[in-house]
This record gives C-alpha cells, structure tokens and sequence, in this order.
C-alpha cells in the first residue's frame, strides 16, 4: 500500500510545480470530471534534459499514452511511469492554449473584473511557472496533457473527444528520476465547452513501491527494459 | 495533397547537396521559396524553422497540427509558431505527406529504440547540436533544439492511438517546397540513420533550392 505524504487540491485555470523524487509518485484525481493538466518534466540537475514527446511516443509506437507506458526525456530516460490510468488516453500532441485562442473561444482575461476566475491561458501559466527555474520560452516543449482525448482518423483527421474523463478518474505517474514537474490546469486548448472551464484537481505524492523485475511498465516493451536500464546507468553513481 | 512547382532549378538563387549526416543552417527571407529535394527517394529530412530575428519564436509541431485539425503536412499546410503565427506555407509536395509527431533520432533515443549499444552511432540532434556550436551569430543552444518535422517520412497514426513507422511514399526526385512568411532560419539535418528500414539502412544526399 502506497505510504501517502500529502495530498492538494489544484484548482481550474492554476499552475504549479514541484520536484518529485525517484521512488515516488504523484496521482491526480479529476474532482468533477472533464479536467486537463497539462505537465511539463525537467531534469532539476539539468534542466537542458527534457520530456520528449516524440522520443516517448515513436519508441512504444502510440500516439495515445495510457497505463504501461513511459515517459522519456530527449536523453534516453524515463522520467515518470503511467502505472494507473481510469481515462485509458492522456494526450501528448494538443498542446496549450495561448491567449489568442482562449480569447477567441471565451473572451477576453480581465483580472481587474474576474480576479481568480479570470480567463488564464495555458501557455502563459506554463511561462510564469518555468520562469521560476529560470527557464522561458525556449524551454517549453510538446506538453501532456492528462484527462484530455485527441484522437486522428485515418486520413490524420484530429478531434477532441467530449467528457473523455469523469469525476473520480486517476492517474498515477510513478518517478523514476528526480524530476521537476511543472502543470497548469487550465483547459486543453480544442476544449469546446462554452462557458471557459474551470475544473479543479486533486494531486497526492506518495512512496512508491519497488519497481519489481516483472514490473507491468517496464517489460511492457523492449524499448522500455533499455529506458529502466539507461536510468539505472545513470543513477548507480548515487 | 499532390502539388507540382512551376519553379525551375536554374533559376534558383541558392542549391546546396546536403550529404546525409551533415546539416543545412540559412535565413530564407520573407516572401523566398524554399524546396527540399530527396534525391535518391526514402530519405528524411529532419528540419526545425525559427524566425531569424528572435529565434525564441519557433516552428511549433503541436500548434501546427491542431489548428489545422490535421496530423499529417502537405501542400496547404501552414507551419505555425510557438506563437501562434505563420512561419510557411507549403505550397507544392509531391510526396503526398510528411510526419511531424516523430521527431528526430538521438544517440540516447537509439539506445531506447534499437540496443544499448547503437549509443555512438550519429544521429540527428549530434548534427543540429554541431550547428548551433558551429553559428554562435544566431545565439542558439540545445533549449532551441525542439520538436521537428520530418519531411518525406511515413507514420500513419490510427484511430485506436497506434503509431507506426512504414515504408516511405516519397522516392527518387520527390520534393516539398514551403513559401516564407518572415525571415526564417531554416535548420536540417539530412538524416544519417543507419538502423531504420525506411530507407534501407541506406542514407542519401538531398538537395536544398531557394528562389526570390
């Protein structure tokens, strides 16, 4: 049983980030259902070391991630394992919203007016939170985003999926490095719902337990046993 | 979509052969066409753009393939920024489709993907590092080395969320041709990948025009 250290509450249109150790994990819960936490990985040594969206989707051939798979930095390794997942696809290819976009769709973000439920971007809250690291727009790449489905028919056709998560639904990322992860809350960027929405989410850390020989994740794949293998060559100095 | 060019080579202001395993590092002006031409046929070319004065404005694959509700690049495609602005426009390919969720091969990625010990083998993001080493003016570092397109590359996506690496649809003569819309470095690494079948394990030169 998973030894839990504290548990949050994130709420719609945040951002937020904290380093996670090898050996723990973090499992966020859509409170009410139709959330989005768009996640960011870093290495906190050396935050040139980044999460890899295309490094992590072509080797477990996907374009969908979902319970069994990694997620891989631009060196070969694994930040974080999905080891639970209600929704059955986290997406990695929708990006973030920028200010035009959720101008467009919902008007415009007005702080003076709104105060916290003003209309705040992805984008420009995944900014102020690498800033904090001194890392800026250079450094934002391919973001996830969990509890968001986007999915492309077979002429490459993109559409998001409605209400793909419902209340109650987890995810949990399990590190397999130390990992700074940064994440907004604010809504994926293909999002239709009328009114600009603000789901909150609730993210816990705990110990993780031994990742066994036989672990699901690492001998889901080939690929992956070598991803476990360069994280253990690069951690056997500690 | 299939689109020919009316444009003819010789009266091109620019054509450099770029050997596999080697880089293209050029500002393309504002209004230039640029064509990539495969060569021998089954070659990818792994290309980043960013806007020449602020290179922290970039080529981004996400905003790109979202706003235009479409995984795959052809003729009609527009590239798009980090920013949210046109970078090009494609305006002739007769390949058909190019791939923009694979990315680029790496020593380390090799390792992942094929065996431990491919990890000295060279690899893409070696030749994009090498050319923002060797072009300091640009002011670029590997924060700048991102998510790429990767032109004449087949990876078909299903609807179930599988990705998959084919046989490529371009071949010997082949070309994809994109209009500037602001001064863009252009930054290519012809693919050295010797453990992917694509190409038959067998690398080739391509070749890289710029008309006024």
């Amino acid at each position: 049983m998973a030894q839990k250290i504290f548990s949050d509450v994130i709420p719609g249109a945040s951002h937020w980030s904290l380093v996670v150790p090898a050996g723990h994990s973090l499992t966020f819960i859509d409170v009410n259902g139709g959330a989005n936490v768009s996640l960011l990985f870093y290495n906190p040594v050396n935050p040139l070391e980044r999460y890899n969206a295309p490094d992590t989707l072509k080797c477990q051939h996907t374009f969908k991630l979902t319970t069994g798979h990694c997620l891989y930095s631009d060196m070969g390794r694994i930040f974080c394992s999905v080891v639970a997942d209600d929704t059955g696809w986290i997406d990695t290819v929708g990006g973030l919203a920028n200010e035009q976009k959720v101008t467009q769709k919902w008007g415009q973000r007005d702080y003076q007016k709104d105060r916290n439920q003003w209309h705040q971007n992805g984008y420009d809250s995944m900014l102020v939170e690498v800033a904090k690291y001194g890392l800026g727009k250079r450094d934002l790449a391919a973001n996830l985003n969990l509890f968001s489905k986007v999915q492309a028919d077979g002429q490459g056709n993109l559409s998001f999926v409605e209400h793909h998560s419902k209340a109650g639904d987890q995810i949990t990322l399990r590190f397999e490095i130390d990992t700074l992860v940064v994440l907004s809350t604010c809504p994926h960027p293909m999002n239709s719902a009328e009114e600009y929405p603000f789901n909150s989410i609730e993210m816990s850390l705990s110990k993780s337990a031994p990742v066994l020989a036989d672990d699901a994740c690492k001998t889901s794949r080939p690929e992956n046993e070598r991803g476990f293998e360069n994280n253990h060559r690069y951690c056997s100095h500690a | 979509m299939i689109q020919h060019s009316h444009l003819l080579a010789e009266h091109a202001v620019r054509s450099d052969v770029v050997k596999a395993g080697d880089y293209y590092m050029e500002v393309v002006k504002a209004g230039q066409t640029i064509r990539i031409l495969d060569i021998e046929g089954n070659q990818a070319a792994d290309t980043l753009f960013y806007n020449a004065i602020d290179p922290s404005e970039r080529y981004s694959a996400v905003d790109t393939i979202r706003e235009q509700g479409n995984v795959y690049l052809t003729a009609g495609s527009t590239l798009l920024s980090n920013e949210g602005r046109a970078m090009l426009e494609i305006v002739a390919d007769t390949c058909g489709r190019h791939d923009t969720v694979g990315g680029a091969c790496a020593t380390e990625s090799n390792t992942v993907r094929y065996a431990l010990e491919k990890k000295c083998m060279h690899a893409c993001r070696d030749s994009w590092l090498l050319a923002v080493a060797q072009n300091e003016h640009f002011g670029m570092t590997k924060r700048d080395i991102t998510h790429n397109i990767n032109f004449f590359m087949n990876v078909p996506v299903t609807a179930e969320g599988g990705l998959t690496f084919e046989d490529g649809i371009s071949g010997a003569g082949k070309y994809v041709e994109l209009k500037a819309q602001m001064d863009v470095i252009v930054l290519v690494s012809n693919c050295p990948q010797l453990n992917n079948p694509c190409n038959a394990y067998n690398p080739t030169p391509i070749e890289i025009l710029v008309w006024n």
